[in-house]
């Protein structure tokens, strides 16, 4: 019944809120938040023991079951979702906005959604959530976005709907091939699934795997992605950065390497390639950015490929690592973006050779920076440095001993990344300040915000133990 | 079946009430009594008829089977929902009111006489006794030269294609020697196969595509839509084409299911070719209208799945798929004639002017172009299961959905124009309360149908 509870109270408080004329739907929408991460704080604590599940009779004709689940990734992503948009909400509580109850409300429905994806255990159920976490992202970029929101935001969702339907179909076929009845159980399908025989399981694979290559995004599906990041008003770049294209990765590992093994087997060679061209690519890319949100967007692409790559990779510590990195991402990029919507609320603009001089203006938010930085460059002491250290590790203990090759290829990544993020560090915070002169430091919610995540980055970088305990399981599990 | 006695004496009584009523909204209001009259007649041939007994009436003329009672009394549904969201609006069209009442219930006859027709005789008259009516009610705004060019054409092409369906009706009995529907079935196999047979079967199922309005025979579907008065384009798109599909698939699904293999290959070249057209084309258009035209072609597309997939699942997916379509293209069309601008700029700003008109056409909108949670989610599900468990064609399925995917374009267009696009939409007639009502009761439908599909689906 919890677990019900992570869905429905921010989608009863997203319908209510679209009802709420003027700025009474911020609280509501901070309270609901609040309530989801605590629900979500209480899944992942209770998972220690055994997966909380709740399982309803949805449309028994089809086969279909209302079934969620609740192991030790799903509890993992729950408790992301809560924690981000607890924080989103936390920072934005001030932020002027138009028509607050339809903005909060849409976002509420978001999270809804993805709660819904990440605990689905029924493959039609997951497709279901899997489109409903996309519309209110859909209406969000388009009314509250940047100046070209229209188009590119109609990109975004005709590139991630036609990935949907593919796999819709491919989830069709697979349900054909249960036994007996039709059955979209988790269960059944990784049955079906993996009794294709091999050849049947390869061409099911790219149904399957375009709608998540879309997501995450693996090269060459990725061209969505900057435009729609830039776009986007900061609470939903937020959105999509930390939460949505985990939902692409979360698929993979539940959805597509259980379920066809053999596929997998056969195009993980494919899919590494791509990953690390991306990784290598999106880093050259974000180098000769100078606008900071399009800088963190490529970045983005690189660490998502870094993922990509380690979950075909097969080896258990890579597998672990993937879901660790999954939550440190997610925590850290938050902060990212945080900051990069206070520094063009309070100086007007994203681009670099405009700033300088945070550092005397606003020390706060200067050190928050620095500190979220060097996470996502992965220093020791920070949480990505023992995701990206154990994927690093997955990559390098593969089967294969080309994946050697592609472990030091995709290591260019981490160096790029050192050169674009120090870059950034240095034109924004130190030297001369030029448009900076003036500017409040952070107010008392973004201090909140940002002390949470920061926080969580240093914490997770020492004492990485809770969050390898909840996922330990899963990971071999998959991996066998 | 005693529907269809009620609905001829129905039709009869709206004829005399044009003269003996004068003021127009009384001729709605019994029209509308009238139709939840009809579905109560439905819906107690329904109840009174049991499930697993087929009857045969009129000499075997008539075959009522528990699909076709089920069909009828939705559609009957649909066309009450039609009255009442668009009854104002048919008041609108011209000055013979109760006419336009009558002929409704006439093309409801046919309706009827389609979903239970067990020889191809009755095939042949149901499709006259439901297109005649059409031809009137699309000349029907008599002062506008597209409504009679409308009108002209679609006489013209039906009666063509009438033709040819009766070319097919003759060939087919020189081959089975009989116009039974089931008996045919004895006499067509693949072993000794009539060459005369498989002509009959060609010629049948190019007329049909006529009246399915499949490419390459669509032709004549965006003029007439797009010429027809509003409304009355609304239930063309969805009654009528769905009643065709019905009648088209108990031909295929019963007489000629054992030589699926000499007609599958064609029909899935025209259902691909309907798809590409509708989808296609449709981007190109600036009135929504005609885009609304175009997608009623890319619907027929799926719908025509059904009929490739000759198994049961086909049953429930032709009705849940008439059903989910006709819910949604009226409540779109239904908004539509509100406007007075049928471009997309039309629509723009409609969001800001009338948020519930707006939100109410989104839902149909994403109903159409197949969003989970939707009617027409579980409709295109419906037929591609259909397809799928059949096993080949899967060629065919994905290219559907990558059609389906195009659709999503122009839809979304016009969600786009009311939501985020700003502007001053003009209204025909200010919206009253009733309409919120029933607009809002259609919404409700069509999440219904994606939300808790079993409520309807556990009994058909």
């Amino acid at each position: 019944m919890i677990l019900i509870l992570l869905i429905l109270i921010p989608l009863l408080m997203g319908i209510l809120s679209f009802a709420i004329k003027g700025e009474g739907a911020r609280p509501l929408a901070l309270i609901s938040s609040i309530l989801t991460m605590a629900v979500s704080g209480y899944v992942s604590g209770a998972n220690y023991t055994a997966p909380i599940t709740y399982t309803h009779d949805w449309i028994p004709i089809l086969g279909t079951q209302f079934s969620l689940v609740a192991d030790g990734m799903s509890s993992m992503l729950c408790l992301l979702t809560g924690i981000v948009v607890m924080v989103v909400m936390i920072v934005s509580v001030n932020k002027p906005v138009e028509k607050p109850g339809s903005f909060y409300g849409f976002l509420l429905l978001s999270q809804a959604g993805l709660m819904g994806v990440f605990l689905a255990y029924d493959a039609l159920l997951f497709y279901v959530f899997w489109e409903l976490a996309l519309i209110p992202v859909y209406f969000l970029c388009s009314i509250w976005g940047g100046e070209k929101r229209i188009p590119v935001t109609f990109k975004f969702f005709i590139y991630t709907f036609v990935g949907s339907l593919m796999m819709l179909s491919g989830l069709i076929y697979l349900s054909t091939q249960t036994q007996g009845l039709s059955s979209y159980a988790w269960g059944d399908i990784v049955r079906a699934g993996s009794s294709l025989p091999p050849e049947k399981q390869q061409w099911v694979f790219w149904l399957i795997f375009i709608a998540f290559a879309i997501k995450m995004p693996v090269f060459p599906f990725h061209t969505w992605q900057p435009d729609t990041y830039e776009q986007s008003p900061t609470p939903v770049t937020i959105i999509l950065s930390a939460l949505m294209v985990k939902m692409g990765l979360y698929a993979v590992l539940r959805w597509l390497l259980p379920v066809l093994p053999a596929g997998v087997a056969y195009w993980s060679d494919t899919v590494i390639i791509l990953a690390v061209i991306g990784i290598v690519y999106a880093s050259c890319i974000a180098i000769v950015q100078t606008d900071i949100k399009r800088l963190i967007a490529y970045s983005s692409i690189a660490h998502m490929g870094l993922m990509a790559a380690v979950a075909f990779a097969g080896s258990g510590v890579g597998m672990h690592g993937v879901m660790v990195q999954m939550f440190n991402h997610g925590i850290t990029i938050t902060g990212m973006w945080i900051i990069v919507s206070i520094i063009e609320d309070r100086w007007g603009t994203r681009d670099m050779t405009k700033l300088g001089g945070m550092a005397t203006v606003a020390p706060k938010m200067a050190i928050a920076f620095v500190i979220i930085s060097l996470a996502s460059i992965a220093l020791p002491l920070t949480n990505n440095f023992i995701g990206e250290f154990m994927l690093f590790n997955g990559l390098f203990s593969g089967t294969e001993a080309s994946h050697t090759v592609m472990m030091v290829l995709a290591g260019l990544g981490i160096i790029l990344g050192a050169v674009y993020t120090l870059n950034m560090i240095q034109k924004t915070t130190y030297g001369e300040a030029v448009a900076m002169r003036t500017g409040k430091d952070l107010t008392v919610n973004e201090y909140l915000g940002l002390a949470i995540i920061i926080c969580l980055v240093l914490f997770l970088g020492v004492y990485p133990k809770p969050l390898l305990d909840l996922t330990s399981g899963i990971a071999s599990m998959i991996v066998k | 079946m005693n529907a269809i006695i009620a609905t001829t004496i129905f039709g009869i009584i709206m004829m005399f009430a044009s003269f003996m009523v004068n003021s127009k909204s009384a001729i709605s209001t019994l029209a509308v009594v009238l139709f939840a009259a009809l579905l109560g007649v439905n819906i107690w041939d329904l109840v009174n008829t049991p499930a697993n007994a087929p009857q045969l009436l009129f000499s075997n003329m008539l075959r009522i089977e528990h699909y076709s009672l089920w069909f009828s009394t939705l559609m009957t549904g649909c066309s009450l929902l039609y009255v009442l969201l668009m009854g104002r609006e048919i008041q609108k069209v011209g000055t013979h009111v109760a006419e336009y009442f009558a002929l409704i219930f006439f093309i409801l006859c046919g309706v009827y006489v389609l979903s239970t027709y067990n020889n191809l005789l009755m095939l042949f008259i149901g499709i006259e006794i439901m297109s005649i009516p059409q031809y009137i009610l699309a000349g029907s705004d008599k002062k506008n030269l597209k409504s009679s060019e409308a009108s002209l054409k679609y006489l013209l092409m039906g009666a063509f294609s009438t033709g040819i369906l009766l070319m097919g009706i003759t060939l087919l009995y020189g081959a089975a020697r009989t116009f039974d529907i089931m008996e045919m079935v004895s006499v067509l196999h693949s072993d000794a196969l009539n060459p005369l047979a498989l002509a009959g079967i060609m010629f049948i199922m190019i007329a049909l595509s006529f009246k399915v309005s499949a490419a390459p025979m669509h032709m004549w579907t965006p003029d007439v839509y797009d010429g027809a008065p509003t409304p009355f384009t609304a239930y063309m798109a969805t009654i009528v084409k769905a009643a065709a599909f019905f009648a088209f698939l108990r031909l295929f699904q019963v007489s000629f299911n054992s030589l699926s293999e000499h007609w599958t290959i064609i029909l899935a070249i025209i259902t691909a070719a309907t798809l590409l057209v509708g989808n296609v084309t449709a981007v190109f258009q600036q009135s929504v209208k005609r885009m609304l035209a175009y997608s009623s072609i890319a619907q027929a597309g799926f719908m025509l799945f059904a009929i490739l997939a000759v198994n049961a699942i086909a049953w429930q997916g032709i009705i849940i798929y008439a059903v989910a379509y006709s819910v949604a293209t009226i409540g779109i069309f239904s908004v539509l004639v509100k406007l007075k601008d049928y471009t997309y700029d039309g629509f723009n700003g409609l969001a800001k002017k009338e948020p519930l008109l707006a939100f109410t056409a989104a839902i149909f909108l994403f109903s159409l172009a197949g969003i989970p949670l939707t009617g027409g989610f579980m409709a295109k599900y419906y037929v591609v299961l259909a397809v799928v468990q059949q096993g080949h064609l899967l060629w065919l399925v994905i290219f559907a959905l990558l059609m389906a995917a195009i659709s999503v374009y122009y839809y979304f267009r016009v969600i786009i124009a009311m939501y985020f696009k700003t502007g001053n939409p003009e209204m025909t007639s200010p919206v009253t309360a009733g309409d919120r009502l029933m607009l809002i009761i259609t919404c409700l439908l069509v999440l219904m149908l994606g939300i808790v599909p079993q409520l309807f689906l556990n009994h058909i």
